[in-house]
């Protein structure tokens, strides 16, 4: 069925209209009252951090705030206006990397990283370049999946870049001069250890976790006081002998036992907890030598923002063998809940299955799948998954692909209609075949890799797939029930991350190059735009001198779009 | 097989003008680099270039090579058995560094004047000078200026000698100023970040990211260095020791 299901939005409740009626007004003196030229007003504050979802002109962390919902109160373009979006400029980056960073943006000034380490601040007006730091990595480091960089954080005037070769740097804003310099101690750039993650400002701390799952590292997150860039507390994603969870690996196993970051967590003021999913275990696809659940890999943790300690995990893929990375971005969500409002995780995994969480202790809600599985027959009453299938020696056909049910790309959620929307990959399958595997360091370390009608990378502007074969699609589900509510499908695969605004839009990308707008109600099209190259980030919003702009990257270039 | 006998003593003297106007070096390539030659070579050959025995950069000496062609290719692929390694220099940024050494020897470092005192050079710039209205050293002052914080390296004593006396003699790509006049008449003064045929963006005095569209404004020209020079501000004395503290500072760029 390629027509999308309708169903009947839900009216905005009346104090929840009152409030966004008030932030019109507050966005509109703020965009109207600054300089007719752009300047850098204001410190970035860790409240204004907090409260980022009230100064929706700007983007100030990765996922445009510290609950990751990507959801902006700019209501300039609507569904009835969107057809009027006409390109506004484009950066060109010096890059023929792929362009994963989401930009920042900080009262009509943009930053974001030009792959591999370049930080860039620019215009958001013109999208003229005001300054490029260059850090160039030692050609040493290894990433498995591509020299990339997914962007910063900021605070006071500091931003704030990891890098591939295990650098932490923090930036002055204003002149894109180095502040501090600090090699991340264990993480060595020869033996697979790299950072892609955009950091995570938590009060005066700035965390990152590392990537390298396929190269047998172990794992972990760290903070760096933001002031002198000295580490100030690490949490080892796989527990060595003596911490709780050790025992869920044979052997000396959790030495090379992966569990990576590489997708930026969140946080809750409220509780004072920081959350972040974490990778595969290493190695991917032969789980023999390393019998056990395998914490904390394809888990989330949630932990204290001061001192990284573990107040809870939820692990969604024990014992994984297919790559289930679960590192999506963990996005917060207030919601009623059978009568009661509870403080809940959403999370659409890329093991095919569709998790809310209670996220002031990890319990269990609900879990449905959100494209076709196989490799779990279902989730019991604790979230566990009923195993059904692992890799085989001769091959066995598992949905989803490796790849996953939906990887790295952000989701979204309204809370104006309350669904969560997510880019998708229906349908995904691959023959996983299981390979003996020597640890070498510095070398992959993963096993046989599955084979399938999925790759990895877009392959180029020729497409002849057939939905069989897996496609792409933009779902939205309702948290609360787990059913979908409507679906637009792709001819292609996407790697792009969702927008949605309280104008009840949502924007998306896909590999064909198209951006476009589709109704957050019921998911119809409403606005395209062929930017030639792969849509591989999420797409932001922000307004200088009164007007909205919408912003993607596509291929080398970000593209800026305003209203006619 | 390009080989020199040891014993051989080639000291050559260069024509610079001529040679750097035949390979059309420009400062920012030249400085360039300079930046490249203080962080490879320096370490051995000297922040002038007369670290090793028998070689005297400033003063156009060099041991075997004839041409800017040799001397870039022995610096590709260094003299073996010497001391000498070969750098990861591509053609052209082995063509860069020729480039700087060549301008050593077209502004000699021995006209620099006497050693200064870097301490009382250190209270003359954060004092007397006012050179942190403009210039940072260890996070203290603007932003405006260049950050001084590793000039020592990159900078001779002769050209922070002809900076200090006369700014304009040599302004980089990176410290150009520009002024502008907007439709209200505000006039704004900052250092030039980028420009293209529509808009002009600075970075202004009050360390702010400033972009214009140039036909909203009234006026806008580049400036020259918005420098003072210090000829009658500092007697001999002092400026060689503002010299000689600018020459010692090699803290992180």
């Amino acid at each position: 069925m390629n027509e999308p299901r309708r169903f009947e939005p839900q009216r905005p409740q009346r104090t929840q209209r009152k409030q966004l009626g008030s932030f019109v007004i507050f966005v509109t003196f703020v965009v109207f009252v600054v300089h007719p030229f752009v300047t850098l007003t204001a410190q970035v504050s860790f409240d204004r951090l907090l409260r980022a979802a009230q100064e929706p002109q700007n983007w100030l962390t990765y996922s445009g705030t510290v609950m990751s919902q990507r959801y902006s109160l700019l209501t300039q373009v609507t569904p009835a206006n969107v057809k009027n979006l006409e390109q506004q400029w484009v950066f060109q980056a010096q890059s023929l990397e792929k362009f994963e960073a989401t930009p920042l943006v900080v009262d009509g000034v943009i930053y974001t990283v030009q792959a591999p380490n370049d930080v860039v601040a620019l215009d958001a007006l013109t999208g003229r370049a005001f300054w490029i730091y260059s850090h160039v990595p030692s050609p040493q480091a290894r990433p498995c999946c591509g020299r990339v960089n997914r962007g910063l954080a900021i605070l006071g005037n500091t931003l704030f870049m990891a890098t591939l070769d295990d650098h932490l740097i923090a930036l002055d804003a204003k002149s894109g001069r180095p502040v501090w310099n600090t090699v991340i101690e264990g993480a060595r750039p020869e033996a697979g250890y790299a950072f892609t993650v955009a950091p995570l400002v938590v009060k005066d701390k700035v965390i990152v976790g590392v990537a390298g799952a396929e190269f047998g590292v172990r794992g972990f997150l760290a903070a760096f006081d933001t002031t002198t860039g000295k580490e100030v507390w690490r949490f080892n994603t796989v527990p060595g002998p003596g911490e709780a969870g050790n025992g869920t690996w044979s052997g000396d196993s959790w030495k090379r036992g992966g569990a990576s970051v590489w997708v930026t967590g969140s946080y809750d003021a409220d509780l004072n907890l920081t959350y972040w999913g974490l990778g595969n275990p290493g190695p991917d696809w032969n789980g023999d030598s390393r019998e056990g659940d395998n914490l904390y890999s394809d888990a989330v943790v949630a932990l204290d923002a001061d001192t990284g300690t573990l107040k809870w995990h939820f692990q969604f893929t024990p014992h994984d063998e297919m790559d289930y990375d679960s590192t999506q971005v963990p996005v917060l969500a207030d919601l009623e809940w059978q009568g009661r409002m509870r403080k809940v995780m959403l999370w659409a995994n890329r093991n095919g299955f569709l998790y809310v969480l209670d996220r002031t202790n990890g319990q269990f809600l609900l879990g449905k799948p959100f494209v076709k599985v196989t490799w779990a027959k279902e989730l019991d009453e604790k979230g566990r998954p009923i195993r059904a299938q692992s890799p085989t020696e001769d091959g066995v056909v598992i949905f989803p692909h490796a790849v996953g049910a939906t990887n790295w790309m952000s989701p979204s959620f309204s809370p104006r209609t309350g669904l969560f929307y997510i880019p998708s990959l229906m349908d995904s399958y691959a023959t996983f075949p299981k390979r003996a595997v020597d640890f070498v360091e510095g070398r992959v370390f993963v096993g046989a890799f599955p084979v399938g009608p999925i790759q990895t990378l877009r392959g180029g502007p020729i497409n002849r797939r057939i939905p069989e074969q897996g496609y792409g699609a933009i779902q939205a589900f309702d948290p609360k029930t787990g059913t979908q509510k409507w679906i637009f499908k792709l001819a292609d695969l996407t790697d792009s991350g969702v927008l949605s605004t309280a104008s009840d839009l949502v924007f998306a990308g896909s590999r064909e190059g198209y951006f476009f707008a589709l109704d957050a109600r019921d998911g119809s099209l409403l606005w395209k735009a062929n930017l030639g190259g792969n849509i591989a980030s999420g797409p932001i919003t922000y307004a200088v001198n009164g007007r909205q702009y919408v912003m993607v990257a596509a291929g080398n270039s970000l593209v800026a779009f305003s209203l006619r | 097989m390009w080989r020199v006998g040891v014993t051989s003593l080639l000291v050559m003297t260069v024509w610079v003008a001529s040679t750097l106007a035949q390979h059309g070096y420009s400062t920012a390539e030249i400085v360039e680099g300079g930046r490249l030659f203080q962080a490879s070579c320096a370490r051995c050959h000297g922040p002038d270039g007369d670290g090793v025995a028998g070689l005297n950069f400033s003063r156009g000496q060099f041991r075997r090579a004839a041409g800017d062609d040799e001397i870039a290719r022995i610096i590709m692929v260094g003299i073996p058995g010497t001391g000498m390694p070969p750098g990861n220099f591509s053609e052209f940024d082995a063509g860069r560094i020729v480039a700087y050494l060549r301008s050593m020897a077209a502004a000699p470092a021995e006209n620099a004047g006497s050693p200064g005192n870097a301490a009382r050079g250190k209270a003359l710039v954060e004092g007397k000078g006012q050179c942190l209205t403009c210039h940072r050293v260890d996070g203290a002052g603007s932003q405006l200026g260049p950050d001084l914080n590793s000039v020592g390296p990159l900078r001779r004593t002769v050209d922070l000698r002809r900076s200090l006396l006369d700014p304009d003699a040599e302004i980089f790509d990176d410290n150009r100023f520009a002024r502008v006049v907007t439709r209200d008449g505000e006039a704004i003064t900052g250092r030039l970040l980028n420009q293209d045929s529509f808009s002009i963006q600075l970075f202004d005095m009050k360390e702010r990211l400033l972009s214009f569209t140039k036909s909203d404004l009234r006026d806008w020209a580049m400036l020259k260095s918005p420098m003072p020079s210090y000829r009658d501000k500092l007697s001999s004395e002092e400026l060689a020791d503002v010299v000689s503290y600018l020459r010692s500072l090699k803290g992180r760029p």
